[in-house]
């Protein structure tokens, strides 16, 4: 058993990402998941790290494809609109294959938005929301305790691959604090980085890291490459929570904090005799379409409840095939449903 | 028989593709030389730009790290700051430095940054075919200045060597040309120098190199060297900035 602590989710990550083997933090200051940032400038020189503050998400994602280029274990975070910036850093870590991570707490939009939370970014993180045919892996934690786990096997899963993970939390999770049992010894699992630019020491061919094919056969192939390598990833890093579907009358599709809500709802319905059960994506991409197509024939109707205005409701419709009605219920702009409003809902649908 | 003359180890024996006049090549040896003489290819990583040497990392026989458009100095800190014993050099051009990637220059300099940057100033856009640079000369005709560049319309050149040199973080700061061997000679010292300066820790460094673009300046090889003499280095005025005395 290890320490046992209450912690905010922020410290958490930042905590974790040392934890991991992290000692490069690259970042640029942004409502709701600042605490990271702090938590770094204060830490990183104790573990003879680095924390840099960077001019601006582009730099600070900039900083993290150099570092990664070394071979570091290297984080940044931020929220939506710096995400946003990130884009064009995180284009050229797919197409590089570096491992890194990175952290979006995410905030309602679009444009500046506001500072509440919202699940609003999941397109643009699992769909590729920067330019070409990438995909990253992404996690989507629930509780503080996960926020912790989930950090450290995100540098484990971007070393395996030679991937960009992304952790995508909302402001509650970043905020919010909850106990967190953190293990005496991590599991840091990373292979030898053969590949990184650390300099020849006139013992081997030069290192060349980039994302530039100009020969159209040679960037097929690469792009071949990767499609195999995601493929890959899809067979082996799906995770995913089910929670009450056998016999269900209707099963709830929710991710993050809006999965908690929904197992308080799960309580309200068996009270009125509705049983209603619960399929949790942990990772978002790759998406755990067998969950659903494993429960595809048992309740009336799918629901699927997200701080957005319908984003993984796709992924969702995709997976049950029309074998079932897909329904959705949203809040946006920070607000949140009360479990109330879900479970009308539900009784809405299955009238 | 003594050798007198051969191509550095740090430049690898591939044909550059270059355009004829062009003078990345005798940049790219340049640095090359130093690294040979200060022995220090097998700690040195490159940051490869955006524009026309994109691909310099197929000349350069130290690891090299290919950063996306103008982000080189932000790439080069995240090297530099994992291995402080590298050697971290950037190779940027006019659009990529002082355009794009204004920002991150400014900020890795202004930081103290410990890395060596080549700027490379030939007045325009090459690969993209001639388009108007923050460094293209007042009534420079260029494909997006057609009618030649004109200050109510775009403004005016960026000084990068006199904005840099303002900065604290910024300890050596140099121009030099490349239009004659006299002054190709003076480029490789301050070339030097600014290794040197990274190799002892003192900060940021750079050179900013004025160079020929035959090809889209529209003017012969020769043509172009007379060039930067005539109209680059009366606006752009050769010499150093900062650090000249800097021990190192």
């Amino acid at each position: 058993m290890g320490e046992k602590l209450l912690m905010k989710g922020n410290e958490v990550i930042a905590e974790a990402a040392i934890r991991a083997g992290c000692r490069h933090y690259f970042g640029y200051p942004i409502t709701p998941q600042t605490e990271i940032a702090h938590y770094m400038a204060k830490k990183m020189p104790e573990v003879d790290g680095t924390f840099v503050q960077a001019e601006s998400e582009i730099a600070a994602i900039n900083m993290v494809y150099g570092a990664a280029s070394a071979g570091a274990r290297v984080l940044t975070s931020s929220s939506s609109p710096g995400i946003s910036l990130k884009q064009e850093g995180i284009s050229y870590i797919a197409g590089a294959e570096l491992p890194a991570v990175v952290v979006n707490i995410v905030r309602c939009g679009p444009g500046l938005g506001g500072i509440l939370p919202a699940q609003c970014d999941y397109f643009q993180a699992v769909k590729g929301g920067g330019h070409g045919d990438y995909k990253m892996v992404v996690l989507a934690p629930c509780s503080v305790q996960e926020l912790y786990e989930m950090t450290v096997e995100a540098f484990n899963i971007s070393d395996k691959y030679r991937i960009l993970t992304m952790i995508m939390g909302d402001g509650i999770l970043g905020q919010m604090m909850e106990a967190v049992e953190f293990k005496d010894k991590e599991d840091i699992i990373s292979p030898d980085k053969n590949w990184a630019t650390t300099g020849t020491q006139m013992k081997r061919e030069h290192n060349v890291v980039t994302s530039i094919f100009i020969n159209p056969e040679v960037l097929e192939n690469h792009n071949h490459k990767l499609q195999e390598k995601y493929a890959l990833i899809t067979e082996n890093e799906i995770k995913v929570e089910t929670y009450n579907c056998e016999n269900a009358d209707i099963i709830v599709a929710a991710f993050g904090t809006v999965a908690r809500i929904i197992k308080n709802v799960i309580k309200m319905a068996e009270k009125e005799g509705i049983k209603v059960g619960l399929i949790r994506p942990i990772t978002l991409w790759p998406f755990p379409e067998r969950a659903f197509q494993k429960y595809a024939d048992v309740p009336k109707a799918f629901l699927t409840v997200e701080l957005n205005a319908g984003q993984m409701l796709e992924d969702v419709k995709l997976a049950v095939n029309g074998k079932k009605p897909v329904h959705f219920y949203g809040r946006m702009g920070g607000m949140l449903p009360t479990q109330q409003e879900i479970l009308d809902k539900i009784k809405d649908i299955l009238k | 028989m003594a050798t007198v003359f051969k191509r550095p180890h740090a430049l690898i024996d591939v044909p550059l593709h270059y355009c004829p006049g062009c003078t990345h090549g005798i940049v790219h040896r340049l640095i090359a030389e130093v690294i040979d003489e200060l022995g220090i290819e097998g700690k040195t990583v490159g940051i490869s730009p955006v524009g026309c040497t994109y691909n310099n990392y197929d000349y350069f026989n130290c690891d090299m790290v290919q950063a996306a458009h103008g982000r080189a100095p932000a790439v080069g800190t995240g090297v530099k700051r994992v291995n402080p014993d590298n050697i971290v050099f950037t190779y940027q051009g006019d659009g990529d430095l002082a355009a794009i990637g204004t920002a991150e220059i400014v900020h890795a300099a202004t930081r103290g940054e410990n890395i060596t940057t080549i700027f490379v100033n030939n007045a325009i856009y090459g690969m993209t075919s001639g388009q108007m640079a923050p460094t293209t000369l007042m009534n420079q005709v260029t494909t997006t200045s057609p009618y030649g560049r004109k200050p109510e319309i775009h403004g005016f050149p960026i000084k990068v060597c006199e904005m840099l040199s303002t900065l604290d973080g910024a300890v050596f700061v140099e121009r030099v040309s490349t239009h004659d061997i006299k002054n190709i000679m003076s480029a490789k010292k301050a070339i030097k120098k600014a290794f040197q300066v990274q190799m002892a820790n003192k900060g940021f460094a750079i050179v900013e190199v004025l160079s020929a673009c035959p090809t889209n300046w529209g003017l012969n090889p020769l043509e172009a060297l007379k060039w930067i003499q005539d109209n680059m280095v009366p606006f752009y005025p050769l010499g150093n900035f900062k650090g000249k005395d800097l021990e190192v």
